[in-house]
Formats: C-alpha cells, sequence, structure tokens
C-alpha cells in the first residue's frame, strides 16, 4: 500500500496555449492513492484540455507532472497508460462488434506459439478474472458477445475494466454518468469505491452537484483556465463551489434587454411535446414540455449535459423520430418531416456538434455559407455565381468572419471563425424563429461576445431566438427568459429580473427552486 | 524537402502527371510515332468509352460513392442499341433517347438502392453490375447482335449497318477528329454544367463532404445521389452505343472491368475517393494521362503483360504523388 499523504499524482504550473488563445494558466493539482478528486468547472473552463495533457494527447505544455515523485511528460496515450494511468473519455472506444472477451484484451491478447497464435481459452480465462475483480456479473456467454449488443451502462464498466488491466494507478473519468439511469449510476459508485480500497487514484468530472457531493474526497474548481480553489469535502459546500465555478461578478452581468417583447406576436408555440428514446425500454428524451417564444425574444434553455435541450431542438426541426404534442408557428400548425421542410417553414438550427452536423469541410467558406439558402441563388436549377457570391461576401462580412479568402477551405479557419460561418448560413435564409444549440461552444472569448453582439441586433426587428447552452454567463447575457429543463421536463421558469446563475443551477439540478436551497 | 508553391495548386499536380507521360513519349516516340497526328487522333478515339464512363464516375465520387456498374450497363446498352437499330429496325432519332434512358434507369435503380435504402454503393452497384451483365446476356441471347442475323434454318442472313453507325463513328474536320472523340467532350461539358453550374450539383458536393450536416441544411440528399447515379447511367448508356458504333455489333461482353479504367481515370487526375471535392477537369486530365500512356506502350509495341503490369505501377505512384503534395 503506498503512502497516503503522499501524492499519486501532482501536477505543478501546467500551462496550455492553442495558438495565441491561452487556456490553461499555471494549473496546479495533486492526486493521492485511494481518493476520488472531483475537477469541476463550466464548459470551457479548461478541464478537458488538463485530461487531454494527462492522457498524453496534448504534451506541449508548460509546467511539470510528477507520477510517483518522479517527472514524467506523455507523449502519447500509449506513454500515458504505460505509467498506469487510464483514461475513459466520454465517447466509449469499444469494438462494438467483437466480443466483450476480444475487447478486454485489445491489444494485449493472450498468445503462444511465439505470439502469433490467439489462446482463447486463456483469454477467457482472463476476461473472466478481471469482470469478477470488478464485480461485474457477466458469464462467460455474455462474454462471447458482440459489445454492441449491451447497453450503455455495461459499456461503459467493460470500458473501465478495460482501462484497469494492468497496474492502474490513476483513473481518469470524463462525465461518466452522462448517459447512465439512476441504477447505473449507483453501480459506478460502487466500482469507484472498489477501485478506492485497491488504493486507485480517481480523478472524477462533473457537473452535477447531487454525484460531486456523494463521491468527492476533494474538489477542485477550474474557471477560465485557472484554478480558483480546491477542499475537502466537508471544508467546501456546495455554495462555495457554484461561486467559484460562475464567478462572482456574473451574476449581476449586464443585460440589454429587448423592450416590449411581452406585447409582441407569438412565433413559436409548443405544448405537450415529447420526444421518445430510439430505445423505447428508456424513457422519453422530453417529457410534456410546453412554452411560448414571441417575436424578439431570446429564450434560454438551461440544463446539465443529458437534459434533452438538444432533442427538443432537434425535434423542432424536423430531425427527431416520433414526436407528440403540438407545435405552432405564428398560429399556424407545424409538424416538420424534415429539417428542409423546417427551413421552408422559418426556421434555422445551428447544432452543437460543428464537426457533425455542421460543417462541410470539402467545400469553399463561400459555399459553406450559402449551402442552406441555395435555392434563393438559382434560377431555373442554374446557381447565379455573382449574387451568391455577393451574399457571402455580405455576411460574412456582417459576421465578422476572419479568413483569408471566402475561396479557402473552411476546415483551415478557427473554431471561432468556422462558428460565425454557420451562422451566416442560417442568417442567409432568413429565418422567423432561429435555434441555437450551444452557439458559442469551442469558440474564443472574443468571437463569443461578437457572436453575442449580431444575436441581440438579430431579434430587434423581431426574429425569435431559442438558444440552449449549459453555459450560465451565456444564458444570463442573452436571455429575456430562461426555461430550465431536468431529465427532460420543464423544471422552472426564469424572467430575465433577478435571475442569477446560482437559481440557474439549482434548478437544473432538479431541486425544488421555490423551496430554500439548503446551502443558503 | 519542400515542395514549390505551385505544386500546392491540385490542378498543377494533375498536369504533372501527364507532362511526365508525354515526357516518356517524347523520348521513346517509337520513330517519330508520336509526334504523328494520327497516333493523338487514335489515342483521343480509343479513350473516348472509358472517358466517357469516367465521367459519370466523378459525379458519383464526388457524393462519396461508387459505381461499379457502368461497364455492364454499358454492355448492356450496346446490346440493347445494336438490337433496337440493326434487328428491330427503329430510326436512331428513337434508339438513341430509348436507350440513355435504359442506362438512367439502371442508374438510378444503384441511386434509389443507396439514397432511400441505404445499401452501400459498393454492395449496391456490385449487385447491380451483375445482374445488367445478366440481362445483356439474356437480351442477345448468347450471342453478338451484328449485320448477320441468324435465320431459322441455321444460315445467316446480311442486313445493311443503319446510318447511324457510320455517322457516329466518323472522323470530322478532314478526318482529323472522331466523332466519339467529341461525344466524350459532350460529356464533360455535361458534367461541367451540372457539377459548377446547377444547384443540384453543390448538393452533389455537400452530400460527399458531410452527409448530415446537408441534411440540416436542407439538401436533398436522397435526390442528389440519385441524380449523380442516374447521370453515371446515362453517361455508361452513351459510351455503351459508341463501343457499339466502333464495334459495328452489340456484344453483351462488351466493357467487362471498363469501370475500373473509370475509377482509374478519376483517380488519377485527382479526384479523391473520400468524397466531397473533385472537378471534371481532372478527369479530363486523368482520361488523357492514361490515354497517352495506353497509346505510347502501344506504339513501343510493349507486350500486354509489361504494359498491364507498368499500368498498375504507374495508377499508385499518380495517387502517392497526389497525396504527398496535399500534406
Amino acid at each position: 500500500m503506498p503512502d497516503p499523504s503522499k501524492p499519486v499524482l501532482k501536477l505543478s504550473g501546467i500551462g496550455k496555449s492553442f495558438g495565441a488563445t491561452r487556456v490553461l494558466h499555471d494549473v496546479d493539482f495533486d492526486l493521492r492513492a485511494g481518493e476520488v478528486h472531483v475537477l469541476a468547472g463550466e464548459n470551457g473552463a479548461g478541464k478537458s484540455t488538463l485530461i487531454k495533457i494527462l492522457a498524453g494527447i496534448h504534451h506541449d505544455y508548460d509546467g511539470m507532472i510528477e507520477l510517483h515523485g518522479s517527472a514524467v511528460r506523455f507523449v502519447s496515450p500509449a506513454a500515458a497508460s504505460r505509467h498506469g494511468v487510464a483514461v475513459i473519455h466520454q465517447e466509449l472506444s469499444l469494438v462494438e462488434s467483437m466480443s466483450i472477451a476480444d475487447n478486454l484484451q485489445l491489444g494485449r491478447e493472450a498468445a503462444r506459439g511465439a505470439g502469433w497464435w490467439l489462446n482463447r481459452r486463456t483469454s477467457m480465462g482472463r476476461a473472466v478474472a478481471a469482470c469478477r475483480e470488478l464485480g461485474l456479473n457477466l458469464s462467460e456467454a455474455d462474454l462471447a458477445r458482440p459489445a454492441g449488443e449491451f447497453p450503455v451502462a455495461v459499456k461503459h464498466q467493460i470500458e473501465i475494466a478495460k482501462a484497469l488491466t494492468g497496474d492502474v494507478r490513476v483513473l481518469l473519468l470524463d462525465e461518466p454518468t452522462s448517459a447512465l439511469h439512476h441504477g447505473e449510476v449507483e453501480r459506478l459508485f460502487r466500482l469507484i469505491g472498489c477501485l478506492k480500497t485497491r488504493g486507485v487514484g480517481v480523478i472524477y468530472i462533473s457537473h452535477k452537484m447531487d454525484e460531486i457531493y456523494r463521491i468527492a474526497d476533494r474538489i477542485t474548481v477550474l474557471r477560465d483556465g485557472r484554478r480558483i480553489g480546491c477542499g475537502d469535502r466537508t471544508t467546501c459546500p456546495p455554495a462555495t463551489l457554484v461561486q467559484w465555478m460562475i464567478g462572482r461578478e456574473l451574476s449581476h452581468h449586464n443585460r440589454s434587454r429587448s423592450v416590449g417583447s411581452a406585447s409582441a406576436p407569438v412565433a413559436l408555440t409548443v405544448t405537450d411535446l415529447r420526444v421518445p428514446h430510439r430505445d423505447p425500454r428508456r424513457p422519453d428524451l422530453v417529457r410534456g414540455v410546453s412554452f411560448t417564444v414571441r417575436a424578439g425574444e431570446v429564450v434560454g434553455l438551461a440544463g446539465l449535459q443529458g437534459c434533452g435541450a438538444s432533442e427538443l431542438l432537434r425535434a423542432l426541426f424536423g430531425e427527431a423520430g416520433g414526436v407528440t404534442g403540438t407545435m405552432g408557428l405564428g398560429g399556424d400548425p407545424y409538424r416538420p418531416s424534415s429539417p428542409r421542410e423546417a427551413i421552408a417553414r422559418g426556421l434555422a438550427l445551428l447544432t452543437a456538434d460543428r464537426k457533425a452536423t455542421g460543417l462541410v469541410p470539402t467545400i469553399s467558406v463561400e459555399r459553406n455559407i450559402t449551402l442552406a439558402a441555395l435555392p434563393r441563388f438559382s434560377r431555373g436549377g442554374f446557381l447565379q455565381r455573382s449574387v451568391e457570391r455577393g451574399a457571402a461576401r455580405r455576411q460574412a462580412a456582417a459576421l465578422g468572419v476572419r479568413c483569408a479568402s471566402l475561396a479557402q477551405s473552411i476546415s483551415s479557419l478557427s473554431g471561432g471563425n468556422q462558428q460565425k460561418a454557420l451562422l451566416a448560413r442560417w442568417r442567409e435564409t432568413g429565418p422567423r424563429v432561429l435555434l441555437l444549440d450551444e452557439p458559442t461552444r469551442g469558440v474564443d472569448i472574443g468571437a463569443k461576445h461578437e457572436i453575442y453582439e449580431r444575436i441581440r441586433e438579430w431579434v430587434a426587428p423581431g426574429m425569435a431566438v431559442l438558444m440552449a447552452s449549459t453555459e450560465m454567463s451565456e444564458l444570463l447575457a442573452l436571455c429575456d427568459r430562461v426555461l430550465v429543463l431536468h431529465r427532460g421536463e420543464l423544471a422552472a421558469e426564469f424572467a430575465s429580473e433577478g435571475v442569477t446563475a446560482e437559481k440557474i443551477l439549482i434548478a437544473a439540478m432538479g431541486e425544488q427552486p421555490q423551496s430554500d436551497p439548503p446551502f443558503a | 524537402m519542400k515542395p514549390p508553391g505551385w505544386l500546392s495548386v491540385p490542378w498543377m499536380r494533375a498536369f504533372l502527371a501527364l507532362l511526365l507521360v508525354l515526357a516518356v513519349g517524347a523520348v521513346w516516340h517509337a520513330d517519330g510515332a508520336f509526334f504523328r497526328w494520327n497516333t493523338h487522333r487514335d489515342m483521343l478515339r480509343q479513350v473516348a468509352v472509358p472517358g466517357i464512363l469516367a465521367c459519370g464516375m466523378t459525379l458519383v465520387i464526388i457524393t462519396g460513392g461508387i459505381d461499379l456498374a457502368v461497364g455492364s450497363i454499358l454492355g448492356l446498352c450496346a446490346v440493347t442499341f445494336a438490337l433496337l437499330t440493326i434487328h428491330c429496325g427503329w430510326p436512331a432519332i428513337v434508339a438513341l433517347p430509348a436507350v440513355v434512358l435504359l442506362g438512367a434507369a439502371g442508374g438510378a435503380t444503384s441511386g434509389t438502392l443507396v439514397g432511400r435504402l441505404r445499401v452501400q454503393p459498393f454492395i449496391a452497384t456490385l449487385a447491380l453490375m451483375v445482374f445488367a451483365r445478366g440481362l445483356a446476356k439474356f437480351i442477345a441471347g448468347g450471342q453478338k447482335i451484328s449485320a448477320a442475323v441468324l435465320k431459322p434454318d441455321g444460315t445467316f442472313a446480311y442486313v445493311a449497318l443503319p446510318p447511324v453507325f457510320q455517322h457516329l463513328d466518323a472522323r470530322l474536320f478532314g478526318g482529323n477528329v472522331a466523332a466519339v472523340t467529341l461525344v466524350f467532350l459532350g460529356c464533360v461539358a455535361v458534367s461541367w454544367v451540372v457539377l459548377t453550374q446547377l444547384r443540384y450539383g453543390r448538393y452533389l458536393f455537400a452530400t460527399g463532404g458531410n452527409e448530415e450536416a446537408a441534411r440540416y441544411s436542407g439538401v436533398p440528399v436522397t435526390h442528389a445521389r440519385l441524380l449523380a447515379y442516374g447521370l453515371s447511367g446515362a453517361f455508361a448508356a452513351v459510351a455503351g452505343i459508341c463501343q457499339a458504333v466502333q464495334e459495328q455489333q452489340g456484344d453483351p461482353e462488351a466493357g467487362v472491368a471498363y469501370e475500373l479504367t473509370a475509377i482509374a481515370i478519376a483517380v488519377i487526375g485527382g479526384n479523391s475517393l473520400a468524397g466531397g471535392r473533385g472537378a471534371i477537369g481532372f478527369t479530363l486530365l486523368g482520361a488523357l494521362t492514361i490515354g497517352y500512356l495506353e497509346k505510347i506502350l502501344s506504339i513501343n509495341a510493349v507486350a500486354q503483360s509489361s504494359r498491364l503490369m507498368l499500368t498498375g505501377v504507374i495508377i499508385v505512384a499518380a495517387v502517392l504523388l497526389q497525396r504527398r503534395q496535399l500534406n
């Protein structure tokens, strides 16, 4: 048993820049054997960068990492793993078509005959032993089934079991519960408890208060790439934590409100909207949500990850199956069956995942901007290139897209400029209702504020905006009203006056908003 | 070694491959044969059929797919065209559009399988490739369809070839240009219009570049795929007609493995099989490169065996060259 008072892992003065943007400033962090150390902070606080440094994905950082007292620098994920640092990312990395037993030993297969022949019996034996050690209830028949047949929770445990083969001293879990049920979360916690007794140090990243206070021994909070505070669970109550996470100044952020929106016509009505999960055994993603958005209004959808806000926006954009409930656009009934139809009715959706559902990386900035509005630039099927080019140039200038030429590939732009170009794409369609899903994810501070400015400009003449965000400062800066979702249900609604990040956060975590918070 | 700046322009790289092949021809000119116009005229005639297939292939590749059925559709359409014009006596003005429609219908079948039923392009077009070849043999009754018509008593009667055969296989401009070369250039022009001038052309690029993002932007990705595969089928029909007039018969075995030549032409010119980018100009340059390569090897009387091996090596070299410069 290692000495529990000495840290297994010690980070001192870690700094990291991407180009001109400094994302981590002089961060200190340490982890003792057998403890769970929670790393908390808002999106963009620098948590994921820190994890990537520990996982060996980024290796050009400043500062020093010590493992068992000796300085190390992980130059690749494989190097980190050799040193006994295991990382479970949010996206699972199992090969779905291979059996669980094979997945568990991928790259470390039991072999004989100079390493050429697989030894199936030894392999299965090892897999069984690995599962038993972690208390997983899987028979040999289960282990022989493809990983893809199992629910996410089991895959998650397999992923952990896989990470723990070998001599693991440090385990990083990046928001491990975002895709799990309540019962599944309990099992994960039991597993973590079991690892603690084995002396494994666990770094646990989470947004969820209840989880943090159940599992943490110590808590460190990052904000804007700096370590704001670190304390034992007992000496660091939720109120302190929330304050550390959002920063005091954000609670009274200056907002510019649209005037007279209460008398403006209703642009979008949603009544009792339900969005089922693709797996019918799972609970609905959105459960009976009703609200309206008026012309000229910015309405925020707040909530923790997995609260259903993205699914709600996709349903409004005709991208979800089995939706029930009624929707209306400016008084007319509305039930889109595809994004194409939604666009024709005057909606636009800026999706959260730029890479997967936003950018077309193979074509130019100009063509990305005009993609959704192409019917406007064509006559009889032929494109009017000069009109198209003019429109792209105008939108790029209005949004402040910085690029050498509009003909260059969009994948060569920075994240902020890519996001502005995608906003330009939707602005060009002239939407009546603009849906935004995490509009500033992965965008630097400067571009963020430019985007906020544009959104404020657009709502003034009567565009309605519905914006899902997990960033409190963003919701407070932009929204006239904030709807808070918790597990797919509308948990609270706040007008801009008197709303604070604390109130939103408490409602998003599922506490009753009218009752006094336990730590007030 | 850092490549010079001009090599970062894709067009320059495509030109470079062609220039290298031309330089080889200038050195091994087979007693001056390479410098005679007739050699170039024949090359342009021979490359027309695979070049036409490559036009359709380019459209499909840009959507991120592949069309393995073009060689078989060529065979099917060659047989059908010969049958309709020689045996059934249809006038060319009716037979030509009918055969092109047949090819388009074949392509549209692939397009529906890929776009609507979400079958992988390789599998869908592989199935159609096998089916169309079988259909060609079925229609032809195991025979080549030519001016020699088998009579019930087992003897052959010879009928006159319809004039469309002469017209399409003619040499124009004082015998200096083959008509099929102009047909090929026509197909290049049609593809150019589709890819650069039409809204649907843009949809092909968007579908191949990021289908999800395209769908979220209201791009009709299913229809875009249908158009690409449909046009590829129609081009294959045009190639089949050209093949039939050159051979003066409809051979159900025509076009075997031509889909591979078409892919080679598209790729050697610089189109990416990953989809989302490309241009018909690359395909034109690729057709010239492959065409000259074949021609230079044949005028130097290089054996067929060595020719095939050399072609394989050169395709890999050209593609590696393209990629090296991209980074």
